[in-house]
């Protein structure tokens, strides 16, 4: 189609213009990972260069990886610690909002404050009073140390209670016609009906808790106890120079590989999640 | 709500209620007490504290590490916001406009927000090289000789937060672009009916109208900022950590380095007023340029 007018020039212009950035930026974003990725497929002399294909390509760097830590541990830790960290905060979260949002009882407003005031004491406040807890009780370097304090979440109460509460009245009062107790209602009404937050809360507390650092940075020295960030962190040594590159490349693959396929399945979570934690405020 | 009585509610109440309670009085509100306990103590978990009444507190003044650490937070702070408001304003523009690839678009943006800090922070330790690194291979191109960056104590900031911008960007991208969705298209083609121009659009409808948004972002990106750890703690060298140690670095060298459990925790209160201040503030100038819609 021709260009006709001034206009029609200028909006041409303006969309390749906006096209251009936006390709600048996709760039921007995604070759470094690109570069992670080829490095850590490089041997030998060319590791230290700035090619982007490498030539020869190899997977040695992915097999030493394995050889020098216990890699297959780690990601075992990495999986374990996530898994069972996720599904409990949600389910003690999800129960503690079916309490704040369909039960009644005498000081539920008092005790749900309390919750919300919590929400505001940074995370630095309470993880030194944790880290002394964990060490007394002896659990530095343990499976219950990495995973307790992940099992609660103020925010995920709070977000759940929210949509426990848009639940109409009507469908619990239908079960309870059925005879269905609390916990029928709670498992086979309720949470059905709020699956799309369950989602979102899911792969967020999934990615928080797999990307941690700072809480295993306290609790687990062991290399038996490490997860992939952690392990990860100790392959950079003090000296520079000395750091084996390809080595390194390799395992931030290997710990940013199953994020990043968990994000592009589930996209849309990722999305209405950032979305509803913008909305807490 | 199922209707029940006395005993037999209170057991269902319960029920449901004790796990989540019982991680908030473990996990929180004890720790939150024990630290503000513990700031008037010496510990270094070895021998028996040690009470000290507000001596930590008087040890700020005199701990040089201390305004050290506020100035490099501060810094990073007021470099950051800004950067990642404005990138992510202008992308999340782009995003709303009728183009095609925009899920492709978005998706890309979002991909190092979702990767952990620690492999982002040994990428960018690897783009920062000043020797063989890519940062400096393009400056090179351009016939400019690069710093030496995470090398650097004058720079290795500079480079934190040329790091975090880009990590982070992404995700306030998809709060603006949900904000900029929220506006309703009538008003935009009123005012192209009034013959009002892009730029126009901008200023009297889209600004104003993105405003309560923008706000949620200043005030989430602020107090992540005073948060700052990973990345400074992974990124610079430990010499060009002089130039770099921030407030959370502080507290977690104080607890596990130096053992003293009563400073650190002094610190994260430091930490946690001065984030307050700040919200408050925030909350108090709102007034002056958010708008919101009756």
């Amino acid at each position: 189609m021709p260009v006709r007018s001034k206009y029609q020039l200028g909006r041409l212009l303006l969309s390749g213009l906006q096209y251009t950035v936006l390709i600048l930026m996709t760039l921007v974003m995604l070759i470094p990972f690109a570069w992670m990725f080829s490095t850590s497929l490089k041997t030998g002399e060319y590791i230290l260069r700035t090619d982007f294909i490498p030539n020869p390509a190899s997977l040695d760097s992915y097999r030493r990886l394995f050889e020098i830590m216990p890699m297959g541990r780690m990601v075992l830790n990495s999986v374990f610690i996530t898994v069972v960290g996720t599904v409990g905060q949600i389910l003690f979260a999800a129960m503690s909002a079916y309490a704040f949002a369909r039960m009644k009882w005498r000081g539920r407003n008092t005790v749900f404050t309390l919750y919300l005031a919590t929400m505001m004491i940074p995370y630095q406040v309470v993880v030194i009073p944790q880290f002394i807890m964990v060490s007394k009780l002896g659990w530095v370097n343990s499976y219950p140390a990495l995973i307790a304090p992940s099992l609660f979440s103020a925010f995920a109460t709070f977000l759940l209670r929210q949509a426990f509460l848009t639940i109409p009245n009507e469908l619990e009062e239908a079960a309870v016609m059925d005879g269905a107790n609390h916990l029928t209602i709670f498992w086979r009404v309720m949470l059905p009906l709020v699956k799309p937050v369950l989602a979102t809360l899911t792969v967020f507390t999934f990615m928080s808790i797999w990307n941690a650092y700072l809480w295993p940075l306290f609790v687990a020295r062991k290399q038996e106890f490490m997860t992939l960030p952690l392990g990860l962190a100790t392959l950079q040594g003090s000296n520079e120079s000395l750091t084996e590159w390809n080595l390194v490349m390799a395992g931030a693959v290997v710990t940013v590989l199953p994020i990043l396929v968990i994000y592009l399945f589930a996209q849309e979570w990722f999305v209405q999640g950032a979305v509803i934690s913008g909305i807490k405020g | 709500m199922v209707g029940q009585s006395g005993v037999k509610r209170w057991v269902w109440v319960m029920l449901f209620l004790s796990p989540g309670l019982l991680g908030l009085l473990v996990f929180i509100v004890g720790p939150v007490i024990f630290s503000l306990g513990l700031t008037t103590f010496e510990w270094n978990l070895l021998t028996p504290p040690q009470f000290i009444g507000l001596q930590n507190y008087a040890s700020l003044g005199q701990d040089p590490r201390f305004w050290a650490a506020l100035e490099h937070t501060a810094l990073y702070t007021v470099l950051y916001v800004p950067a990642v408001m404005a990138v992510a304003f202008m992308l999340a523009l782009l995003l709303n406009q009728p183009l095609r690839g925009r899920a492709f678009f978005r998706m890309a943006f979002y991909v190092p927000v979702v990767s952990s800090w620690v492999a982002v922070s040994m990428m960018w330790r690897w783009i920062f090289n000043p020797q063989y690194g890519l940062m400096n291979f393009l400056l090179g191109l351009l016939g400019i000789q690069g710093p030496a960056w995470l090398f650097d104590p004058a720079t290795a900031l500079y480079a934190v937060v040329i790091a975090s911008v880009w990590k982070d960007s992404g995700f306030s991208t998809v709060l603006f672009l949900a904000g900029l969705q929220g506006i309703p298209h009538e008003y935009q083609e009123a005012a192209q009916i009034d013959g009002a121009n892009a730029f126009q659009r901008l200023r009297y409808i889209t600004l104003p109208l993105i405003t309560p948004t923008a706000f949620f972002v200043l005030i989430t990106t602020l107090i992540g900022a005073f948060q700052v750890f990973d990345q400074m703690y992974l990124m610079p060298v430990e010499y060009a950590q002089r130039g770099t140690t921030v407030l959370v670095q502080l507290i977690v060298n104080n607890a596990f380095r130096y053992q003293r459990m009563g400073y650190a925790a002094t610190l994260s209160w430091v930490l946690f007023a001065v984030i307050f201040a700040i919200t408050v503030v925030q909350l108090r100038l709102q007034k002056r340029w958010v708008y919101y819609e009756l």
